[in-house]
């Protein structure tokens, strides 16, 4: 951790709580029958070594936390006690060189990880988005997106979710007809249809082309704030991190180096200075420096999202 | 030299068809195109189908006259006339008839028995470490053994009757489902499993979604192959102490020498081989509608 660093947390301090004040303020305006930040804490699970006990979910966002969060593969020592909390509707990306062990984090955020030390609390109801759109390949679009949902109501929530990733009228399509981009709506409509309270989200976009990719943040961007789940989002890019999160994490050498609130507002923009200024930050703390490498080329040149 | 020909070819009016030929370069070769003032070929082909019947229809005109020639005696190989009448009076008589059914019984006995048998025991090899260490091990060893050589064995456990029959239809049939389909659960895509932890199924749930559709593409290779070998089987199985099925006709008529009948029996041994492998197909078409060019 870069110790002179401005606005750099250690997890679990007095972090950004203006962050989530206003995250339960907007949440208190949108949806008045979600409760308050402080009772949703207590409908998280604990999910620790095989045993993720845990209680009934009733609200809609109750952010987690990792605390002294382990990961070895062998002698590889890839999560070194990380400690993090993310506050109810909070949208965090978490940045990493390749192998950083970012995934490693979301997939113990999962639950997908019984070899994890530390401890975990989470909301019962998560949802994962993959690279890989991951739809099974023999069942339609409808019933993936339903994939393990009980009742009569679930293909009813199932063309909902459908309807707002834009996937209406390819509830029968088989998975392999879809195009890339459709078919990782499609994977982002089955995490919704489970009204998660935390949405992990591992590189969903790595695999699209850069135009699918653009379509594919202003997607994000409009059902995260409609739906206000606690996000954390794995990426390698960047620019995709500071124009969707509101708050970017750096792991390096298995702890969390930068932990930076993004604040900026709304219509983000590439080319704004803040913009640049938070990019050239989030660069230098991956070990790239743009004057060297000749970044700022290419990225002028790259499209500009809305 | 080569610059002022790029700088032509660039200038070219592109109203109309533009068909002034390139030049040829340096370093660069020619592939074959159609020209746009060339008619798409339109040579006369005989169809495929067409084509393939008629090397059917001729092998069957070569051997009718080498039959009616005198060529072939009857003792060697009847004539496909012969063969056609002798099928008439067999299944006048009902003797093809019966024979058939008792064979049928047979296969779908070997089948009904040995696909269940195959398809626990690769779920049990492919889903547990237990019955992977326990099942798999056994099987890949017995692989190996020819199942024909299991015959005098089988008879000295279950006597001459139908069991021993149909307990090597059953071993036959058994090996190549289990082989298929176990190795179709282990290569399942380990992210299939984690999507269906992340997505709440439980243990039958996740068989039930995942691996089984998952493995039925090659399970289905698999009910194929077990099919050509139950009817193998069956030939190896009904000519030993048998007293019916189409194996049992063939020795009979060996006996007596004849060849007609040998002959059609042959011949219906193929189409039930081919019926079975229809029927195999239009499964498959039906069943795994999803895969793509289907």
């Amino acid at each position: 951790m870069a110790a002179g660093t401005l606005n750099t947390h250690t997890a679990g301090s007095t972090r950004q709580s203006a962050t989530t004040t206003e995250t339960a303020a907007t949440q208190a305006a949108t949806s008045p029958a979600t409760p308050t930040s402080t009772a949703t804490t207590e409908t998280a699970t604990t999910v620790s070594g095989h045993n993720v006990s845990g209680t009934t979910p009733t609200d809609a966002a109750a952010g987690f936390v990792t605390r002294g969060l382990t990961r070895s593969f062998g002698p590889r020592r890839v999560l070194r006690g990380i400690d993090l909390e993310a506050a109810p509707g909070e949208f965090v990306a978490l940045l990493g060189r390749s192998g950083s062990g970012k995934s490693t984090l979301l997939r113990a955020l999962a639950g997908l990880d019984s070899e994890a030390g530390g401890e975990l609390l989470v909301p019962e109801r998560r949802a994962v988005v993959f690279q890989d759109p991951r739809l099974l390949p023999w069942k339609s679009v409808l019933d993936n997106v339903t994939l393990g949902q009980r009742g009569a109501a679930a293909a009813e929530r199932g063309r909902a979710a459908l309807g707002e990733v834009g996937l209406t009228g390819h509830e029968r399509d088989w998975p392999k007809t879809l195009s890339g981009g459709e078919a990782q709506r499609a994977a982002l409509a089955r995490a919704l249809v489970r009204e998660p309270a935390l949405l992990l989200l591992d590189e969903p976009f790595g695999a699209l082309d850069a135009l699918t990719r653009i379509r594919m943040h202003a997607l994000v961007q409009e059902l995260c704030g409609r739906h206000r789940p606690t996000v954390l989002l794995v990426t390698h890019d960047v620019d995709e991190a500071i124009l969707l999160a509101d708050r970017v994490l750096v792991l390096t050498d298995g702890h969390i180096s930068l932990d930076v609130p993004v604040g900026l507002p709304s219509p983000r923009l590439r080319g704004d200075e803040a913009f640049t200024v938070l990019r050239s930050r989030l660069l230098r703390e991956l070990g790239i420096d743009e004057n060297a490498a000749g970044i700022h080329a290419s990225s002028a040149a790259a499209p500009q999202a809305g | 030299m080569t610059g002022s020909d790029l700088t032509r070819t660039v200038r070219a009016p592109v109203t109309g068809p533009v068909i002034a030929a390139a030049q040829p370069r340096p370093g660069l070769v020619r592939l074959p195109t159609r020209r746009p003032d060339q008619a798409a070929r339109a040579r006369f082909r005989i169809p495929r189908g067409v084509e393939r019947l008629a090397g059917v229809v001729l092998l069957f005109a070569g051997w009718q006259t080498a039959s009616s020639a005198g060529w072939l005696s009857p003792r060697v190989l009847a004539g496909p006339s012969a063969v056609v009448t002798v099928g008439w009076d067999l299944i006048q008589d009902g003797t093809l008839w019966s024979a058939l059914r008792a064979s049928l019984w047979r296969v779908l006995w070997g089948l009904g028995l040995g696909v269940p048998i195959g398809v626990v025991l690769a779920l049990a090899s492919g889903l547990t470490r237990v019955g992977d260490d326990l099942v798999d091990g056994n099987i890949q060893m017995l692989r190996f053994v020819p199942i024909i050589g299991l015959q005098p064995l089988l008879i000295l456990w279950l006597g001459l009757g139908e069991t021993a029959k149909i307990s090597l239809l059953v071993m036959g049939v058994a090996f190549p489902i289990y082989v298929n389909t176990s190795v179709a659960i282990r290569s399942l895509n380990p992210g299939y499993r984690e999507l269906a932890d992340v997505a709440g199924l439980g243990r039958a749930a996740l068989i039930r979604h995942v691996v089984i559709p998952g493995a039925l593409p090659s399970f289905l290779v698999g009910l194929r192959l077990a099919t050509a070998v139950a009817w193998l089987l069956l030939v190896f199985a009904e000519q030993m102490n048998a007293h019916s099925g189409i194996g049992y006709l063939m020795i009979r008529a060996q006996t007596f020498f004849q060849s007609d009948v040998i002959v059609l029996c042959l011949v219906v041994y193929a189409l039930l081989g081919l019926i079975s492998d229809g029927l195999i197909r239009i499964l498959d078409r039906r069943v795994l509608r999803w895969q793509p060019g289907r």
